[in-house]
């Protein structure tokens, strides 16, 4: 394979999202893929990226006031009345 | 057992307020999330959120399931939050894609400069902040932060990571909500990873924080 033909670690941070949504073509993830087998920092960012999707994954808990479920449920019989 | 959200527009068609109480538990809270990103205040957004859902019973006989109820339902909560959003000049409209957009991922003065043997190669190792990251008693200051950063993106670059990340959508699901292309929702996506995990890395090398 030429050198030119090789992603840069640069090019390769650029795909990133690309290459997890398996949306690159084959030889593009093929390349991708060549260049993580040979490269000690990429595959280091790639797993950054599936931690911080991971985290991001975390914020589930509510900071919200649970909002009166009850109000809701006052208009659903406002509307229910209204229908008949 | 979990009721499925055909059966449960069924039954609110036909008045039914169990099924009414079982998608406010299934969808309020991810509402107000998403609703957050669009207005300023909590109390807007939850206001916002009870318009959507007189929305979803006023239009429930009309809703013909060519999209999802999930999508469905989003769709108007979309409407309602982007006409209050500009109402507080903090909409973006969709469309528009951002000059953000065309920041690359990573500075680059982290990769050996053009011209260099190892042009375009990392030029330091990275720092491995990931175990530490996820390290229990780093949780809450890790979450907050990614919390902090994510008010802070783009609407349309929130909403998308929200929906993904946060609420485990498809992309499927999120363009059509939203009304996107594949490759515009992956370049949101894209954007948003990248400036969260900048952040992180932000935090972890004790550097100020660039966003």
């Amino acid at each position: 394979m030429a050198d030119q033909e090789e992603l840069t670690c640069q090019e390769l941070v650029e795909l990133v999202t690309d290459y997890l949504e398996e949306a690159l073509p084959a030889p593009e993830r093929a390349r991708f893929e060549a260049h993580l087998n040979e490269c000690d920092g990429c595959p280091l960012y790639l797993n950054q990226i599936r931690t911080t999707i991971r985290l991001v994954g975390t914020l589930t808990e509510d900071r919200l006031a649970p909002t009166a479920r009850d109000e809701l449920l006052v208009l659903f019989r406002h509307w229910k009345s209204a229908q008949s | 057992m979990v009721t499925n959200d055909d059966e449960l527009v069924t039954r609110l068609r036909r008045g039914d307020e169990q099924a009414f109480a079982a998608l406010i538990d299934r969808y309020h809270a991810s509402m107000l999330r998403v609703a957050c990103r669009f207005v300023s205040d909590t109390a807007v957004a939850e206001d916002v959120v009870q318009e959507t859902w007189i929305g979803v019973l006023r239009g429930i006989d009309r809703f013909a399931g060519r999209s999802t109820l999930k999508t469905w339902l989003f769709t108007i909560l979309l409407n309602q939050a982007r006409r209050r959003g500009s109402l507080e000049s903090r909409s973006v409209p969709f469309s528009a894609l951002g000059e953000r957009d065309a920041q690359p991922s990573v500075e680059p003065d982290r990769f050996f400069p053009p011209g260099d043997e190892y042009a375009g190669h990392w030029m330091a190792e990275l720092t491995d902040w990931t175990q530490s990251a996820e390290d229990s008693v780093l949780a809450g200051e890790i979450r907050a932060l990614i919390q902090r950063t994510i008010d802070c993106l783009p609407p349309i670059q929130g909403i998308v990571i929200t929906l993904r990340d946060l609420e485990g959508w498809s992309a499927a699901e999120v363009c059509q909500a939203l009304s996107i292309s594949e490759t515009n929702q992956r370049v949101r996506l894209h954007r948003a990873r990248t400036i969260v995990r900048r952040e992180i890395e932000c935090y972890f090398e004790g550097s100020e924080s660039v966003g």
